[in-house]
């Protein structure tokens, strides 16, 4: 078995979804190789060779790759996947962008969002938004997956020593260009891979009342999340969504702020390690999930929490 | 321009799905069934661009039982133009369904090809991709905003961490994000009207595709439910939890 994991980076920071799918890849066995492919890669390069557990990073360096589009990057996959068993990424934007377009290519059927190795072939993988736990089994003679972060723990950033060794780049593609880049500014942790999250809901009434969940969550070194309904009412960006259609995590500590608990919502946060829940709705469905719950105003309530924190 | 927009027939998303006893996977029988919600919006978008003057013509097509045909009578209710039937009982996977759909990319020419960005049964999410990659056209995916000029496709998507914008050279494939639009109902003229625009029906066979999925799937399972806690009664006693029970502040 070998195991490639294409690398999520920026400048010289490797993403820590990369840190995930390598721990997917060592559970799956055999050699870990790392791929990063983009531009000015060295500096990313270096932190990638010290991934633990990793033997061989893979430049993969040219202008062709600048911002990383599919058109480009999956070929190049595909490249690179032809003497590996396993080809991985995480199963956020980025890998849920690339490595479809990759598969097709490689004439396989894609294994998505896998939530645990059940064998070196057989996978395990949510479906009907975390309903259902599918486990499947793979004849492809490459395994293409994408790896739900928040199902494997992270591998340490540092420990390994891997060589690094430059592969070719690529043919320029005029399919598409990268116009521009919005992205929401935020002093606070990533709301993917934060150990505390406070989320509003459609009871916060407003954006502006958003304010007093992130007086609390920067008191407690936390990102802010909210549901859709919250999304969709316009109180906050649709990047703050957790639930099936947004984000998927599993803090330490989730605080659910007005939030009722739709199916939908719950999907994105039952795997957190410890729920709270404040509503006012004593039968909301929020509770029946919650390790704490708290029926109470909000805007009593967490002005309290925050203070009470100290 | 004449848009594609591939619509699958999934449970409806207000059902709380059941495993099947023999774990074989989830009970679709007498249970009820609509056109996957992404795939919704994805028409919308379609019979927009037609109402703007950007497209003549909009065509679904779906992939599925001979039910699927109601699947594509409600695109075709919301302003679709006609429809295209494949006709295939069990499950395909979406490396199939790519296949198919380049094929009748191939017979129907369209420029551009509007998919939701994943179903919410198999939740794969990697349908419009492969498309794509097939054919050799660009990918706009997670769209939340679409605009069509000049021969191309400017793509507002939604990323990680916020939008990200990309322009495509035509013909393209877009794969729609929950925000680009609000799917309309259709009335009930239009329900009447769309019973008697064609469906053409086919199979995988006359496309020259096998159905027959790559992976096997050995068992479906229902996830662990999660214990429910405690109700607290105050802020300070909840304080109190966090730290000595939970221990997680």
């Amino acid at each position: 078995m070998s195991n490639l994991v294409i690398a999520e980076f920026a400048g010289d920071e490797i993403w820590s979804a990369t840190l995930n799918t390598v721990a997917a890849a060592k559970e799956i066995g055999g050699d870990i190789h790392v791929a990063l492919i983009g531009t000015d890669c060295d500096a990313a390069a270096a932190a990638a060779a010290k991934i633990e557990g990793v033997s061989k990073v893979l430049v993969c360096d040219d202008p062709a790759f600048t911002h990383q589009m599919a058109e480009a990057v999956a070929p190049k996959i595909a490249e690179l996947a032809a003497t590996y068993s396993h080809v991985l990424a995480p199963a956020d934007t980025f890998g849920k962008n690339i490595m479809p377009r990759a598969a097709a290519l490689l004439d396989v059927q894609q294994i998505s969002d896998i939530s645990a190795v059940v064998g070196p072939t057989s996978f395990e993988r949510p479906i009907y938004a975390g309903n259902a736990l599918a486990v499947v089994e793979s004849a492809e003679k490459i395994n293409v997956i994408t790896v739900r972060m928040t199902s494997f723990e992270a591998v340490a950033a540092e420990g390994g020593s891997a060589e690094i060794e430059k592969v070719g780049g690529a043919e320029a593609q005029e399919l598409s260009s990268f116009v521009g880049a919005e992205m929401t500014e935020s002093e606070r942790p990533d709301l993917a891979t934060a150990k505390i999250v406070v989320s509003g809901g459609r009871g916060m009434g407003s954006g502006e009342n958003f304010a007093i969940l992130e007086t609390l969550a920067d008191k407690l070194g936390a990102a802010v999340g909210a549901s859709r309904a919250a999304v969709d009412a316009g109180f906050v960006p649709n990047d703050y969504q957790v639930g099936q259609t947004g984000k998927v995590i599993a803090p330490d500590l989730y605080i659910a702020v007005g939030i009722s608990g739709a199916i939908q919502h719950l999907a994105g946060m039952k795997d957190s390690k410890t729920i709270v829940a404040i509503n006012k709705d004593d039968e909301a469905p929020i509770f029946q999930v919650a390790d704490y719950g708290l029926v109470a105003d909000l805007f009593d309530a967490v002005p309290e929490l925050e203070k009470k924190l100290g | 321009m004449k848009v594609l927009v591939p619509v699958k027939r999934v449970v409806d998303y207000n059902v709380k799905i059941r495993v099947k006893a023999d774990g074989s996977g989830v009970e679709t029988a007498n249970v009820k069934m609509s056109m996957n919600p992404f795939d919704e919006i994805a028409v919308e978008q379609a019979v927009r661009l037609k109402e703007a003057g950007a497209a003549e013509e909009v065509v679904a097509v779906s992939i599925g039982p001979q039910q699927a045909q109601e699947t594509i009578r409600t695109a075709l209710a919301m302003g679709a133009d006609r429809g295209i039937h494949i006709k295939h009982d069990g499950e395909v996977e979406p490396l199939a369904v790519a296949k198919l759909l380049k094929a009748v990319v191939e017979k129907e020419g369209p420029e551009l090809v509007l998919t939701g960005k994943q179903a919410i049964d198999d939740d794969c999410n990697q349908t419009g991709q492969m498309l794509a990659a097939l054919l050799g056209w660009a990918q706009g995916t997670f769209a939340s905003k679409l605009e069509i000029a000049d021969g191309g496709a400017k793509v507002t998507r939604e990323v990680d961490g916020g939008l990200e914008t990309i322009q495509l050279k035509l013909p393209a494939i877009v794969s729609v994000d929950l925000r680009l639009n609000e799917p309309r109902y259709a009335s009930l003229p239009n329900i009447m009207k769309a019973k008697k625009k064609p469906i053409d029906a086919h199979e995988p066979a006359d496309f020259g595709v096998d159905p027959t999925p790559r992976l096997k799937t050995v068992k479906v399972s229902e996830p662990p439910p999660r214990q429910g806690g405690i109700k607290v009664e105050s802020v300070d006693e909840l304080v109190e939890k966090l730290k000595t029970e939970a221990k997680v502040i």
